[in-house]
């Protein structure tokens, strides 16, 4: 049998320069030829190879995932821990204060330059300083090798001062008044600081763990609920956490019911003819349209023409300075709820087609009208698919900054959209937006070194937001599910 | 809104929603012996297509007040969309057309002025599988009554222990009316969902293989409880199981091919059929 089976192979085929094995290797006496036994082995290979492909795309995902999940969260987080001040003398006598926040090697130029070989110590390393002392220094940064060090300490009358202006300042408080503190620098300067200008200070190197971790949970709060300054790199984010939170909210009031309304038309009453097809491909495309589209789109209908119009009928005692004519949060939010309007009809209409059509029949035939039949029986049923369709919008609207920049976001907001002024809520102001304040502190300060923590912190900011919207939205779907569906027989 | 009296010491079954009398009602019982009251259901030469293909074609007859009728038939036979049309569920099918008259006591349903919710629940319908809403025992039977506007807590729990006991089902849920309906077995659940056929106290109940998913336990009680049914309502049943035809049902139609083949008592129709067709479908020899 092997012999005649092998004879079949001798043809031309990519099967005949396989290698052979015996048709024993199997372990059950088919009639096998070398052409299925290659191809046995060739499906086989072919499976450990797309188990491999798969799980590498998957371990590669997750890779990410959790690298990004990592340097924000480390970043992030350090941002507020009450970090030692070091003091280093320098081998020519310069004094300098300042907190160790990295450490790279120095490439060797001379060394690659001349061809001379590397120096037996191995590489040489150097240190980043933050000195802060802006309005001394000119920087808040600088770097210094490590063989300059002559010695470094971490003198315990070190303080800290955060200011509302120039950044921090690093130093040895010599006096201390009512009316402020003299302060010695470094390189022996003094300075006079008034109170007023002082927003906290602290001396780091005298804190016990227990004390940092105190100062580190006020530091996250004063983070969370403080006004920016210094153009956003320092400060707080309570602004824009506040515009943000209030934009989704605004952006669900409207795009949930538009959504969940549209899709029960579609399913529910339109017939199912290719006029319908149609609207529902469009709504599934628009679904991928680009989201600054939609931003000047927002800009010329919500803006310009529905903002003019409202302009130019109740505040015309006003013009030529616009109320609603300009962007503001209502219409950022309309915006967003347009852009995302589409994921809450497809996740509802599926929802819908999931609902059995014995429910629909079972309350019709009870004397129910459609409306009866939607509102009492299939809303509740479909309204996990509903929320499963909020969650995306949310995701997507709390997270999508361009159409923002056309309909009202702003780098610094005078006002909240909501204050103890009546009418309370005024929904044409402009507003911050976490978003754009991660790209405007990060990459539009003058100071952008000084701002990267604070990138990283609102970044983790926004992240935990939005997991922490979505987390809310699971479990609600999840609690409306074992309420609604049948409970597994 | 009519009043239901509840009797609680009354055996389950002769407990039943007092109704208005309905116009032609004759004598409740001895069905096979009385005189013949007028119809409940009178089809006229009617016709239904689906699209261009005809399911139902020139179908007439007349089906008798508080009798129970079975529509017998093999698959696609049409049976069932003669019973969707008694109270226009073949409206929600696109592409479906009906011609031809069906007066329902006295009634022209198909007329342009019929308001299609009160036929409904003037004609209840149970289907092929149980479809209890995903909600409490309780509130599935009551969502008929709420849908007209009762809101009054004491009559809608009067209205919902009167239809489970019509349905044989009030001993099984009386202690957990708040349970989840789909906690009960499927048995149950058809029960369930004739006593929310019955809360809205219609004149005819409809019912569409209403067995066919339950087990001979289950059915034997169903078909116990429909005997019971019909001391009130007219019922009307699809089946294709023909010994449970021959065991409840007073009068048996015969459908083959969208027509109907026979309509006659039943005891005719599987004793001495007319028709050779019928005969054989009856015998076996195919269907």
């Amino acid at each position: 049998m092997n012999g005649a089976a092998t004879e079949t192979t001798r043809g031309p085929g990519p099967q005949a320069v396989l290698p052979q094995h015996g048709a024993q290797e199997l372990g059950f006496p088919l009639p096998v030829t070398s052409a299925s036994r290659a191809a046995v082995a060739r499906r086989r290979r072919e499976g450990a190879l797309q188990v491999w492909m798969t799980a590498t795309a998957v371990a590669a995902s997750l890779l990410m995932v959790a690298g990004l999940l990592l340097l924000v969260l480390v970043n992030g987080l350090g941002y507020f821990w009450p970090r030692d001040v070091a003091r280093l003398e320098l081998v020519d006598g310069q004094v300098i204060i300042g907190e160790i926040v990295g450490r790279e090697p120095i490439p060797d130029m001379g060394a690659t330059l001349t061809g001379a070989t590397a120096s037996a110590s191995g590489p040489r390393y150097r240190i980043q300083l933050k000195t802060g002392n802006r309005d001394v220094y000119g920087l808040d940064y600088r770097w210094v090798d490590e063989d300059a060090i002559a010695a470094l300490g971490y003198p315990e009358d070190i303080t800290v001062f955060e200011r509302r202006a120039w950044g921090n300042l690093y130093g040895v408080v010599l006096e201390e008044n009512a009316d402020g503190y003299e302060v010695q620098l470094a390189d022996g300067r003094t300075r006079w600081l008034r109170a007023q200008d002082v927003v906290d200070s602290w001396r780091p190197n005298a804190m016990t763990t227990g004390q940092k971790l105190v100062a580190y949970a006020v530091n996250v709060w004063e983070f969370l609920t403080g006004e920016p300054r210094e153009s956003n790199t320092e400060g707080g984010i309570f602004p824009a956490l506040f515009g943000t939170v209030l934009m989704v909210f605004l952006m669900t009031l409207a795009a949930v019911p538009l959504g969940v309304l549209a899709a029960l038309y579609l399913r529910e009453y339109a017939g199912q003819g290719p006029l319908v097809s149609l609207v529902r491909v469009a709504v599934n495309n628009l679904a991928g349209v680009p989201s600054i589209v939609y931003g000047v789109f927002g800009l010329g209908f919500f803006v310009y023409g529905v903002g003019g119009t409202l302009d130019r009928l109740l505040f015309s005692d006003q013009l030529p300075t616009p109320t609603f004519g300009t962007g503001g949060i209502l219409w950022a939010s309309l915006t967003m709820a347009l852009l995302t309007v589409p994921v809450v009809i497809v996740a509802t209409e599926e929802g819908l087609a999931a609902v059995p059509g014995s429910l629909r029949e079972a309350s019709l035939a009870l004397g129910a009208t459609r409306w009866e039949t939607v509102r009492h029986v299939i809303l509740p049923r479909v309204l996990p698919a509903v929320i499963t369709g909020a969650i995306l919008a949310i995701a997507r609207a709390a997270g999508e900054v361009a159409p923002l920049m056309l309909t009202g976001v702003v780098k610094v907001a005078p006002a909240l959209a909501i204050d103890g002024t009546a009418p309370f809520v005024h929904l044409y102001r402009k507003f911050m937006h976490l978003g754009f304040h991660i790209y405007d502190a990060g990459f539009q300060s003058p100071n952008v070194e000084a701002a990267r923590p604070m990138v990283f912190a609102t970044t983790l900011v926004l992240l935990a937001l939005i997991t922490g919207l979505n987390l809310v939205a699971v479990v609600l779907r999840h609690r409306l599910r074992e309420r609604y569906q049948s409970p597994s027989v | 809104m009519r009043r239901i009296k509840t009797k609680m010491n009354q055996p389950i079954g002769t407990v039943l929603l007092e109704l208005d009398p309905v116009p032609h009602a004759g004598a409740a019982n001895g069905a096979a012996l009385r005189e013949p009251a007028p119809p409940a259901i009178e089809v006229e030469e009617l016709t239904v297509h689906y699209g261009a293909q005809p399911a139902v074609r020139e179908v007439s007859l007349q089906i008798p007040a508080r009798q129970v009728t079975a529509f017998i038939g093999p698959s696609g036979c049409g049976k069932t969309t003669l019973l969707r049309c008694f109270n226009r569920m073949n409206d929600l099918v696109a592409g479906a057309r009906v011609q031809g008259t069906i007066r329902i006591e006295g009634h022209d349903i198909y007329a342009p002025d019929v308001d299609v919710t009160a036929l409904r629940r003037r004609v209840g319908m149970v289907f092929q599988r149980s479809n209890p809403f995903p909600m409490s025992i309780f509130d599935n039977v009551a969502y008929g009554p709420r849908l007209v506007g009762e809101r009054d807590r004491r009559r809608l729990a009067d209205i919902v222990e009167t239809s489970l006991r019509a349905a044989a089902l009030w001993d099984e849920v009386k202690d957990r009316l708040r349970d989840n309906a789909l906690r009960l077995s499927g048995g149950q659940q058809q029960r369930l969902c004739i006593a929310r056929a019955l809360a809205v106290e219609p004149s005819i109940l409809l019912m569409d293989e209403p067995c066919s998913a339950l087990d001979p336990i289950s059915t034997a009680r169903i078909e116990e409880l429909i005997l019971q049914l019909k001391e009130r309502y007219t019922v009307v049943i699809v089946t294709h199981n023909m010994q449970q035809a021959a065991r409840i049902a007073d009068n048996t139609a015969f459908l083959l091919s969208g027509r109907l083949v026979e309509f006659d008592r039943t005891s005719i129709i599987f004793e001495h059929p007319r028709h050779p067709e019928t005969r054989d479908y009856i015998t076996g020899r195919f269907g």
